[in-house]
């Protein structure tokens, strides 16, 4: 039966949609500050937060991605 | 209960209401507003989420509905979802875009460590071929890497890159003031240091090592920081 297989109202479905959303936007906002830092120390010759920035925008990337298999 | 969705084969609006089957209450509650006018009342079923009743089109696709229809659905509020849905994907989409931008970087780091090699000292001015105050323009590393040697009022002897760290416009020195002026966004660097005190060059100007010897003025190496 179609009721038995819906968990989830549509209000209450936009509501988790529109959360996720927000998280996705502050993972992305997050990850576009890290974008800038580590290029502005990278053209000033500090390369030692290359690798871990580029650690942490990817798994802000794994987060969002996975987020997007609830929606 | 058995309504006439729940056949096997497809049914008409005719079909249902020879049936007698009773239109839903739930039809009137008000949350469902925003489906208004895409589902009547006699087709309507029970046994399914009021939210997720539309009519399409096609009857036969009402009980067999196509894949794609879940991206092109016909109600307001399923399109609404769906809209949040592909903005998501959108995100998603950006996010990929930083790390790609970020492993772009880290392959520029690798290159950078594999050309690595010590730098040559060049000559770049005599000893007295500069009065104080006095300014001289060089290329050094590369012959495109325009740099600029300066003897302050107190006869030190400075030089740094003449790009600015903004947008790689050449810097002026202003002596009297004390400073490096950018002309294309107003971007002003100490002329000692070489640190940015104004404007939007966002780190200092790399420093170019200097050796001073009985013959001239050489340099031997560049320093790019992020903080004077």
């Amino acid at each position: 039966m179609m009721a038995g297989k819906r968990r989830f109202s549509r209000a209450q479905r936009t509501t988790i949609v529109n959360g996720v959303i927000c998280f996705l936007l502050v993972l992305a906002v997050l990850q576009l500050w890290l974008l800038t830092a580590t290029m502005n120390a990278f053209l000033g010759g500090d390369s030692s937060i290359v690798g871990p920035a580029f650690l942490a925008s990817a798994v802000c990337l794994l987060l969002g991605a996975g987020l997007l298999r609830y929606i | 209960m058995t309504y006439p969705r729940d056949e096997a084969e497809p049914s008409t609006g005719a079909d249902k209401v020879s049936t007698g089957a009773l239109p839903d209450p739930r039809l009137d509650d008000a949350s469902r507003s925003g489906l208004t006018g895409a589902t009547t009342r006699d087709r309507f079923d029970a046994n399914r989420d009021p939210d997720d009743v539309s009519r399409a089109p096609d009857p036969h696709d009402e009980l067999a509905p196509p894949a794609w229809r879940e991206d092109f659905p016909i109600d307001w509020p399923k399109d609404e979802f769906v809209a949040r849905r592909e903005f998501a994907k959108f995100m998603v989409l950006t996010s990929c875009a930083f790390v790609a931008g970020q492993g772009w970087i880290a392959a520029q780091q690798l290159v950078r460590g594999r050309r690595s090699e010590p730098l040559t000292e060049l000559k770049i001015a005599a000893l007295d071929e500069l009065p104080l105050g006095g300014a001289k323009t060089f290329n050094y590393p590369g012959e495109h890497d325009r740099c600029i040697l300066v003897r302050l009022p107190d006869g030190e002897l400075v030089a740094f890159s003449q790009l600015c760290t903004h947008l790689s416009c050449a810097v002026i020195p202003d002596v009297e003031q004390g400073v490096f002026v950018c002309p294309c966004h107003d971007g002003y660097f100490d002329l000692r240091t070489g640190r940015n005190i104004a404007g939007p060059p966002p780190r200092p100007l790399p420093r170019v090592e200097l050796r001073t010897a009985a013959d001239g003025v050489y340099a031997v190496g560049i320093h790019e920081r992020t903080v004077a």
